[in-house]
């Protein structure tokens, strides 16, 4: 194991560490471009020049490795210069149109400029013309080739992580421009990638342009919901501005890093899934006689009548009350639940049931399996059955079942029912909690609008056993409430003993309870989860 | 004039055919010699490289891992793209089969049994002799299987560059000849380890491996006394500019650029008198007329603060503004620069388009001192040797001629003659 000295510092590291990866251990920065730590390295940007002794000229630390006895100058006077004159060269062609780039707030150059450049400009020549500005080069990336500082690194990230190889840098000097190889476009499942390694304002989010200076958002630490994976997300909203956006509070996610999980990365349909969390929610709680239109009521209304019927079926007979759990709900929600329904209440059918439809995977990120959190129902003893399944629905459909609890699941989009659509109607009490409207939810008797993944706190157990936080990033939109709320509110009108904790404290009592969980706390899941012991 | 090794190939009947060629070294090398003996004769020869980085030649194959379970390539660099640069062309046009043989004999001594020969683009009547010479050594048993009735099978394959003087630095021309963008690479590791396909690869320029015939023939030690006491041999210098005689010319290693030009080049052109010279290639620092003293062997010239390079001599006379000749080097670089290097690719470019106001004269003063500092960083610090060459050649200008940078901008004419 090598042993050097970096800014008088020493430092222990493997064979084979860089001087950059080196630095970072010490705390040592060393700025860079083109160095990405998930990427090959590609040397180009020279930003990361330091002065390694015995060595006649400046070496990039991105690709130096540590050697035993190395002394290293990352603050000298010759490497500042260096830096300030390659961050001179790198502005030489670029445009400087900050004031309306979505980059700015969040760019390399202007980061660094402060930081290492600070130089009086001595430009006098015009700048190279490269091809149009803004293009949009798929779906979802808009590419602006005047701002590129050619790092290469979506080059790389396409060739390298999502294998797509649609990039490539065309003509040669400073002509060079990054595009698209004849005939793509970049269309891939992890296209939203590229702008966030793009340290400029090259490649930008078409989701994302021009709603909102990067400076204004709040950003909260969470869990995808797409799927199996749990991809560490952040949460990025905007609140008491006007946006370019109306009726949106979430302006983007973007991937957090977690080595064990995504490492820097997420997929498309992750990073622009959110717009479900402002869009299509449900407000109120609805009520519904026979087949027409819902009526909005109010919580307590819509509580009390649940209640009555809920009653009325216990009494009577509790084979015909089905509550389906789903793989949505966060390891608290089911946790309680468990506890009303099944310890409780004594009911036998308490099911798990996750509606999506399983969809494509890779070797990447993405998980068949679209729901987050089925490896925790699992651990509280709640496994989805097809067979199960498949006789309830038909019991449902054949008007058997008389009270049904709806988690999010949307049944009658899923068994693609006609008949399932009247059962439910047809029902004493079909009552859906969710977020979001579909086409169960034109069927349920009674909808409670709850609150979705951004507006609560919980855990998710992603498909490896990771146990992972989301937060609250939002309150509730509406009069939508988190589950863990409803299910503690149902209980106090039914009059039953079910004290009104938060999710840490219900989360501390499972893991007492619950083997797999035991010993995990908020503060010890933390920002990466943890997996049991 | 001194003998004529290479060179006596560039008169009739050449070397362009088996009829006029007999592999006599080869023979020896093959039957005579064990791959060791080779390498010995090469070490005591002291060639160097003759592409233009000038490095030792038995010192760069002995950096080659010989039992890695990989193969072992050879790469031929005949991508002359150094301006003022043209001894490979002549090697390749009129002795092929010198060249072949220089490749067998470092194939034979490295463990090779594949070479790739790496050809300008635009040369085609050089492509086309040597492809009609490999044709004709494959058909006389001096390529392929069994080589000379020995166990050693040999191929040679050409490969044709398309237009970029960035794939002659060897990394650049290695990714090339991979199919991809000329990049160059970055170092380490250096070829001779991970080369070619990710093998041990051994790069030679043209010039460098037709020497080894004759070295096979007279032995190193006869070759080395040709040169200086560290830089064996001879060289082709390609002689071109304002002289009466411009040419390709073989000459020992050391001797004095005055001598080349005045005796073997016949002089600045109409007796007009000297103003500047280029002794290596573009790349090198420019010399004054007062400089020409120098010897011409690699470490007296960057003795001199220039460098032996490609061996490509461009002189200038007094006719010449100065100011222009460097808008023209420059405005080579910034059009060959891959455009890898933040400081190369926004660098020469901003150079150029900076000489371009001072010729068209729109200069300031400050330009000069701008100009200067912006060279300092262009160099030094880049992943091939590009920049550095832009950033010599481009220095010396403004330090040698700063005068005539100075007049051009304040009097807004050509300080020079013409
Ligand atoms: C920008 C650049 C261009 C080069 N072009 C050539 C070339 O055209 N031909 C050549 O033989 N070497 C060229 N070289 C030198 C090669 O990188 C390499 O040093 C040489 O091929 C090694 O062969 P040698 O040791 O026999 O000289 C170039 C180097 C640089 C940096
Ligand atoms: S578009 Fe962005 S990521 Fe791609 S090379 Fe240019 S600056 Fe780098
Ligand atoms: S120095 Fe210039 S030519 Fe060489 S790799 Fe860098 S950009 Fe390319």
């Amino acid at each position: 194991m090598p042993t050097l000295k970096i800014d008088e510092k020493e430092v222990t590291v493997p064979p084979g560490t860089t001087l950059i990866r080196a630095a970072k251990e010490l705390g040592i920065e060393i700025p860079y471009y083109c160095w990405h730590p998930g990427l090959s390295v590609a040397g180009n940007c020279r930003m990361c020049l330091v002065e390694v002794d015995k060595m006649p000229k400046p070496q990039i630390s991105c690709h130096i490795q540590c050697q035993d006895g190395m002394v290293v100058r990352t603050q000298s006077e010759t490497v500042k210069k260096l830096r300030e004159h390659v961050l001179e060269f790198l502005l030489v062609n670029h445009p400087l149109d900050c004031p309306v780039c979505d980059q700015a707030g969040e760019c390399g150059l202007q980061d660094y400029y402060m930081k290492h450049g600070l130089y009086d400009s001595r430009l006098n020549e015009n700048k190279v013309k490269k091809g149009q500005k803004a293009v949009p080069i798929g779906p979802t990336v808009m590419l602006d080739n005047e701002r590129c500082i050619l790092c290469s690194r979506c080059v790389r990230f396409t060739d390298e992580i999502s294998k797509s190889h649609e990039f490539g840098i065309f003509n040669r000097g400073d002509h060079s421009e990054i595009g698209l190889y004849p005939g793509e476009e970049l269309n891939n499942k992890y296209s939203g990638n590229v702008v966030d390694i793009c340290p400029v304002g090259a490649l930008t989010d078409r989701d994302f342009r021009f709603k909102c200076r990067v400076w204004y958002l709040k950003k909260t630490e969470s869990i995808c919901p797409g799927c199996a994976r749990g991809c560490n997300i952040t949460i990025e909203t905007s609140h008491d501005r006007p946006t370019g956006v109306e009726n949106e509070r979430v302006m983007r996610l973007k991937p957090r890093f977690n080595d064990e999980v995504n490492d820097w990365w997420i997929c498309d349909s992750g990073r622009y899934g959110y717009h479900s969390i402002d869009q299509n929610r449900i407000l109120t709680p609805l009520v519904r006689e026979g087949t027409a239109a819902a009526k909005e009521s109010n919580w307590k209304d819509a509580l009390k009548q649940a209640c009555v019927s809920f009653q009325n079926l216990m009494a009577q007979n509790k084979e015909q009350i089905a509550i389906l759990l789903s793989p949505m709900m966060t390891n608290e929600e089911i946790y309680l639940a468990h506890k009303l329904f099944v310890e409780t209440l004594q009911l036998s059918r308490v099911l798990l049931l996750g509606v999506h439809p399983n969809g494509d995977q890779d070797d990447l990120l993405i998980r068949s399996d679209k729901h987050p959190n089925r490896m925790g129902a699992e651990w509280l003893g709640l496994i989805e059955g097809k067979e199960v399944t498949q006789k309830l629905v038909s019991e449902i459909e054949k008007g058997l079942i008389q009270g049904l609890f709806l988690f999010g699941q949307d049944i009658v989009s899923q068994f693609q029912s006609e008949r399932l659509n009247g059962a439910l109607n047809q029902m004493r009490l079909s009552l859906f909690i969710g977020s979001n409207y579909n086409q169960t939810v034109s069927s349920a008797r009674m909808i409670l609008p709850g609150a979705s993944y951004a507006e609560k706190d919980g855990t998710f157990t992603n498909f490896e056993g990771r146990v992972q936080r989301i937060r609250k990033a939002l309150f509730p939109l509406g009069e939508s409430r988190s589950e863990l709320e409803i299910i503690q509110s149902f209980a106090a009108q039914l009059g039953l003993d079910l004290p009104s904790q938060t999710s840490e404290d219900i989360f501390l009592e499972l893991a007492g309870s619950v083997p797999k969980f035991r010993g995990m706390t908020y503060d010890t899941i933390g920002h990466e989860g943890v997996r049991p012991a | 004039m001194t003998q004529k090794l290479i060179s006596r190939f560039f008169e009739p009947p050449y070397a362009i055919t088996l009829e006029h060629y007999s592999y006599e070294a080869a023979k020896k090398a093959f039957v005579q010699m064990r791959p060791q003996a080779i390498e010995a004769e090469v070490k005591k020869s002291n060639l160097r490289g003759l592409g233009g980085a000038g490095f030792n030649c038995a010192m760069k194959w002995s950096f080659v891992p010989r039992n890695t379970g990989k193969p072992i390539y050879l790469v031929v660099n005949a991508d002359e793209g150094e301006p003022g640069t043209f001894k490979d062309k002549y090697i390749l046009t009129y002795a092929p089969h010198l060249l072949i043989e220089g490749i067998m004999i470092a194939a034979f001594a490295v463990g090779i049994h594949k070479a790739y020969v790496y050809i300008r683009g635009e040369y085609e009547q050089p492509f086309l002799n040597l492809k009609c010479a490999v044709e004709e050594a494959y058909q006389n048993g001096f390529l392929g299987k069994n080589i000379l009735g020995t166990q050693f099978d040999l191929d040679v394959v050409i490969h044709r560059g398309a237009g970029a003087y960035i794939c002659g630095e060897e990394t650049g021309l290695l990714e090339s000849l991979e199919g991809k963008k000329g990049y160059p690479r970055l170092k380490p590791p250096f070829p001779a380890i991970v080369g070619l396909f990710g093998c041990p690869t051994v790069i030679n320029n043209v010039e460098t491996l037709s020497y080894l015939p004759f070295i096979i023939q007279n032995g190193g030690e006869w070759f080395a006394a040709l040169g200086t006491e560290k830089n064996g041999g001879m060289r082709l210098f390609s002689v071109s500019g304002h002289v009466e005689r411009p040419g390709v010319y073989e000459l020992p290693l050391g001797i004095p650029l005055r001598k080349i030009i005045f005796e073997y080049a016949g002089g600045v052109c109409g007796g007009r008198k000297l103003k500047a010279v280029v002794p290596g290639g573009l790349s090198a620092a420019i010399l004054t007329a007062d400089e020409i003293d120098v010897k011409m062997d690699f470490d007296s010239l960057r003795a001199a603060g220039t460098m032996g390079g490609s061996g490509g001599i461009i002189v200038l006379d007094e006719t010449t503004c100065m100011v222009e000749a460097l808008q023209v080097t420059m405005r080579f670089y910034a059009h060959e620069s891959c455009g890898q290097c933040s400081p190369c690719r926004e660098g020469t470019g901003w150079i150029y388009r900076i000489l371009n106001r001072i010729v068209s004269h729109h200069g300031r003063l400050e330009d000069i001192k701008n100009l200067t500092d912006i060279g300092m960083f262009l160099g030094g610090t880049t992943i091939c040797a590009l920049a550095d060459g832009a950033q010599m050649t481009f220095l010396s200008y403004l330090k040698k001629f700063r005068r005539e940078f100075e007049a051009f901008i304040q009097n807004k004419e050509m300080a020079c003659q013409h």
